[in-house]
């Protein structure tokens, strides 16, 4: 069975994200009045697996020891089937 | 003395350390990303760059190479091991120092000198200052901000080498710019010692960065 996978990588709650108060900042000069402005990076792939709990298992591995930093990092991962 | 400089696709200090280790009397030889076996070594470096174009977060894929297995076999016997910059980050990234090296607070890329003051001498890098010494070396880096959540277990264990002196460039927690691991044989500093390894650059006292490592 082929999975499309993503993981969303966000920064714990508390942690300071000068990306996102750069653009809040750049947002502003334009008009813009937003507020709790935040960043996400996005990874995205396929994977052939026998079982979405197996998928799981495996990203989940691969986002303790390579995609996310344990000690800034929150990870939500999406687990799709592909249709035929 | 033996030193290793570890290379990466995209060091970019690492002939510049070579040149400092050579300034302070070691043999230094670099070693390719590719080994995992250096134990002739008696320390090595991780000298600073943008290895893996600083993809996913700087030294995070540096970190999982077959380099850091040989590294791991040389701190298993005792042997110095000395990050600078992207090296620190990926010191930081394998685990083998606490903490991270993250964003910087004001999201440029900060190159300037720095003062420091030496927080421990315990470390073979730091053993010829003296404990609050202040020092001159510059910063060159867009992720040198160090965050720890334990900043008291830090402090208890004399892992803090380095902190910035006067002004925080990059918003570290608590000035702090070089840790060490436990043993104090590991250690990870932003500042460049090897752009301050001659007085005609501006300032010499990198350069007791590897002097102390190689009378260690």
């Amino acid at each position: 069975m082929k999975y499309d996978v993503e993981v969303k990588i966000s920064l714990k709650k508390g942690m300071l994200n000068p990306e996102a108060s750069t653009i809040q900042r750049a947002l502003a000069l334009l008009g813009y009045n937003v507020h709790e402005t935040d960043t996400i990076d996005i990874v995205k792939f396929s994977m052939d697996e026998d079982s979405e709990e197996l998928v799981k298992n495996e990203v989940d591995d691969m986002c303790q020891r390579l995609l996310c930093n344990p000690v800034i990092h929150d990870y939500h991962i999406d687990i799709n089937p592909q249709e035929d | 003395m033996k030193v290793g400089v570890i290379r990466f696709p995209g060091s970019n200090c690492d002939r510049d350390v070579y040149h400092a280790l050579e300034l302070a009397g070691g043999e230094p030889e670099y070693v390719w990303w590719k080994e995992n076996d250096f134990l002739h070594m008696d320390a090595v470096v991780i000298p600073g760059g943008f290895s893996y174009g600083d993809y996913l977060r700087a030294g995070a894929i540096a970190a999982i190479t077959p380099a850091i297995e040989g590294i791991k076999k040389l701190v298993a016997e005792e042997k110095p091991v000395l990050g600078i910059c992207n090296g620190a980050q990926i010191l930081s990234e394998v685990g083998l120092v606490p903490g991270v090296f993250t964003v910087n607070e004001n999201p440029k890329f900060n190159c300037q000198w720095t003062q420091l003051k030496v927080k421990t001498n315990r470390t073979p890098f730091t053993r010829s200052f003296e404990k609050d010494q202040l020092i001159k070396m510059p910063v060159a880096h867009a992720e040198g901000r160090y965050y720890n959540p334990d900043l008291d277990l830090l402090q208890d264990q004399d892992q803090i080498v380095l902190k910035f002196h006067g002004e925080n460039p990059n918003g570290s927690l608590e000035g702090i710019t070089g840790v060490c691991d436990e043993s104090g044989l590991v250690c990870a500093v932003m500042p460049h010692p090897e752009r301050a390894s001659e007085s005609i650059l501006g300032s010499s006292d990198g350069l007791n960065f590897f002097k102390g490592m190689i009378n260690y």
